[in-house]
């Protein structure tokens, strides 16, 4: 009997769909019920990117995430616009690359994770998303094991497999941080 | 659980279309059913099928018109303003009696609107749309899996009764992803003698048409087609039920509406308040006995819709107004949330004790 809200937010471009998808899948695999909503339209051209993500023992009721248990902010507008929106209790985890300032809630649990830098000092420019992934599967009892071949495989384009090392790479240094 | 795949609604509309053998898609983009046309556009050709994007909304129904006069299985599919471009061609088709598959993934109106999700559409939807004594049975799925399994009823609905059925979605269904497992498919065997195929000279003309000069036959021709409305009437209503066995307050929502009304009642029901849920999955034919029986215990009933208030009248109708219906809704694209549906509740709850 849980229910998981999660919210990943960023700029277009940054794998905020894919990251959500890929957690999704995550969760299906492990036996869960799962949804996944993207913002879509006028903010995502060019813009900012959202997805929402629910793992729940139970069925799904509505998709819309609008008080997560679980904020991923992937740049500073969207740890803006949603630290006030994350339940007492819950998890923020934050790309501190790209977002200088601190998270001021004091009710909630905090990871600061220098992802983007991260990505790039490991050859895996971009995959800044997965490394947050990683820490992700790591510290939320939403997933259990710590497997994520299968999930991503899933999500990786069966024309885009030979990036699926990479990915794997990326998720396990967010997972071993 | 593996052997279900994560589908965008909209991916399981195209891919049940597919399954339930149809293979002639005709559109025209527009947020936020795109998809559709993407993944027909992608799938048809490989499997034979046709995918043809039309210069026009009214274009694309018209097409699927001369496909369904020549027996085989078509869809179109949309979103609410080139819904309306194609009511003219969905009229024609109905007063032909032919079978077609339209889909509206709904968007704010009235006009151009906005891109966002909206159930705006239930009147046109229900009521006709275009000209004309006609109905379309519409199917108002509120889950992806909903999405796959109303398609390929629709599609058996609309050869059965020979007429227009639609599938009525919204941005929200048509967007999210969720487990879908796409169920066996055994094809209809029904045959369609009507159509037109040529007569290789050996029997006598089919004629598809709906003009009708003699006032005598075009009214034959009406209650002729309002005897299947009868039977559908009779035999096809689909709903679902939730909590409704003690409930004193009825929520009726269907759709997206009818997810975020689960959520409040089951946070309602924590509180001790006895709600439950309608949730129709036809639309038209509308479950009016689920809601005339309701109405013997439950004292009062909320809408809740993506709309000013358009199925509240069906409920209202279905309930021979002897129980007050309240509305519950947000427009324009917005969704109400649970906490908006729950206050809705505990303010419903409090009149009735007074």
């Amino acid at each position: 009997m849980s229910t998981t809200h999660i919210l990943i937010a960023g700029f277009g471009g940054q794998g905020v769909l894919f990251a959500g998808k890929f957690l999704a899948y995550k969760g299906l695999i492990e036996g869960c019920n799962v949804s996944w909503l993207p913002s879509y339209g006028p903010e995502m051209r060019g813009g900012t990117a959202n997805c929402s993500v629910i793992i729940s023992s139970e069925d799904v009721g509505s998709p819309i995430v609008d008080a997560p248990d679980v904020l991923i902010a992937m740049n500073l507008p969207s740890l803006d616009k949603y630290e006030g929106a994350v339940v007492p209790g819950g998890k923020i985890f934050y790309d501190s690359t790209l977002i200088s300032r601190k998270v001021e809630r004091e009710d909630v649990k905090i990871y600061a994770i220098p992802a983007t830098r991260l990505a790039s000092e490991s050859s895996y420019r971009g995959l800044g998303n997965m490394i947050l992934m990683g820490k992700v599967i790591k510290e939320c009892d939403a997933f259990k094991a710590p497997d994520t071949r299968e999930a991503l495989s899933k999500v990786v384009s069966a024309r885009h497999q030979d990036l699926l090392e990479s990915n794997l790479s990326a998720l396990d240094i967010g997972y071993n941080l | 659980m593996t052997d279900k795949v994560l589908m965008k609604g909209n991916e399981a509309i195209a891919e049940a279309a597919i399954a339930a053998g149809c293979r002639h898609y005709f559109g025209y983009p527009i947020t936020p059913q795109t998809e559709i046309a993407a993944y027909m556009a992608k799938r048809m050709p490989k499997i034979g099928g046709v995918f043809l994007q039309a210069e026009s909304e009214i274009a694309a129904i018209n097409m699927v018109y001369g496909v369904a006069a020549a027996g085989k299985r078509a869809m179109t599919s949309s979103s609410s303003p080139g819904i309306s471009l194609k009511s003219e061609g969905i009229s024609y088709i109905a007063g032909c009696d032919l079978p077609a598959l339209i889909v509206n993934v709904q968007r704010g109106g009235p006009g151009l609107g906005g891109i966002q999700p909206s159930q705006s559409d239930y009147f046109q939807a229900t009521r006709g749309g275009g000209h004309g004594d006609y109905h379309m049975i519409v199917l108002a799925p509120a889950y992806v899996q909903e999405m796959a399994d109303l398609t390929l009823r629709g599609f058996d609905l609309a050869d059965i009764y020979r007429m227009p059925v639609m599938i009525l979605a919204d941005g929200t269904i048509g967007q999210m992803m969720e487990p879908v497992k796409m169920k066996e498919y055994t094809p209809l065997n029904i045959s369609k003698d009507w159509a037109v195929t040529g007569t290789k000279m050996k029997r006598v003309h089919n004629i598809v048409n709906s003009l009708c000069l003699e006032p005598e036959q075009l009214e034959e021709s009406n209650f002729k087609r309002y005897e299947r409305y009868k039977a559908v009437l009779e035999k096809e209503p689909m709903y679902e039920e939730y909590l409704t066995d003690d409930a004193d307050i009825i929520i009726a929502a269907f759709g997206i509406a009818a997810r975020v009304s689960k959520n409040a009642v089951n946070e309602a029901r924590k509180m001790g308040i006895r709600v439950g849920l309608i949730r129709p999955v036809t639309l038209w034919p509308f479950p009016k006995k689920a809601f005339e029986k309701a109405a013997d215990r439950a004292k009062a009933f909320i809408s809740v819709e993506l709309s000013m208030g358009q199925m509240i009248e069906d409920v209202e109708l279905a309930v021979h107004c002897r129980r007050p219906v309240y509305l519950c809704n947000r427009v324009g694209g917005m969704i109400p949330s649970p906490e908006q549906v729950l206050s809705k509740i505990k303010e419903v709850e409090e009149n009735l004790k007074k």
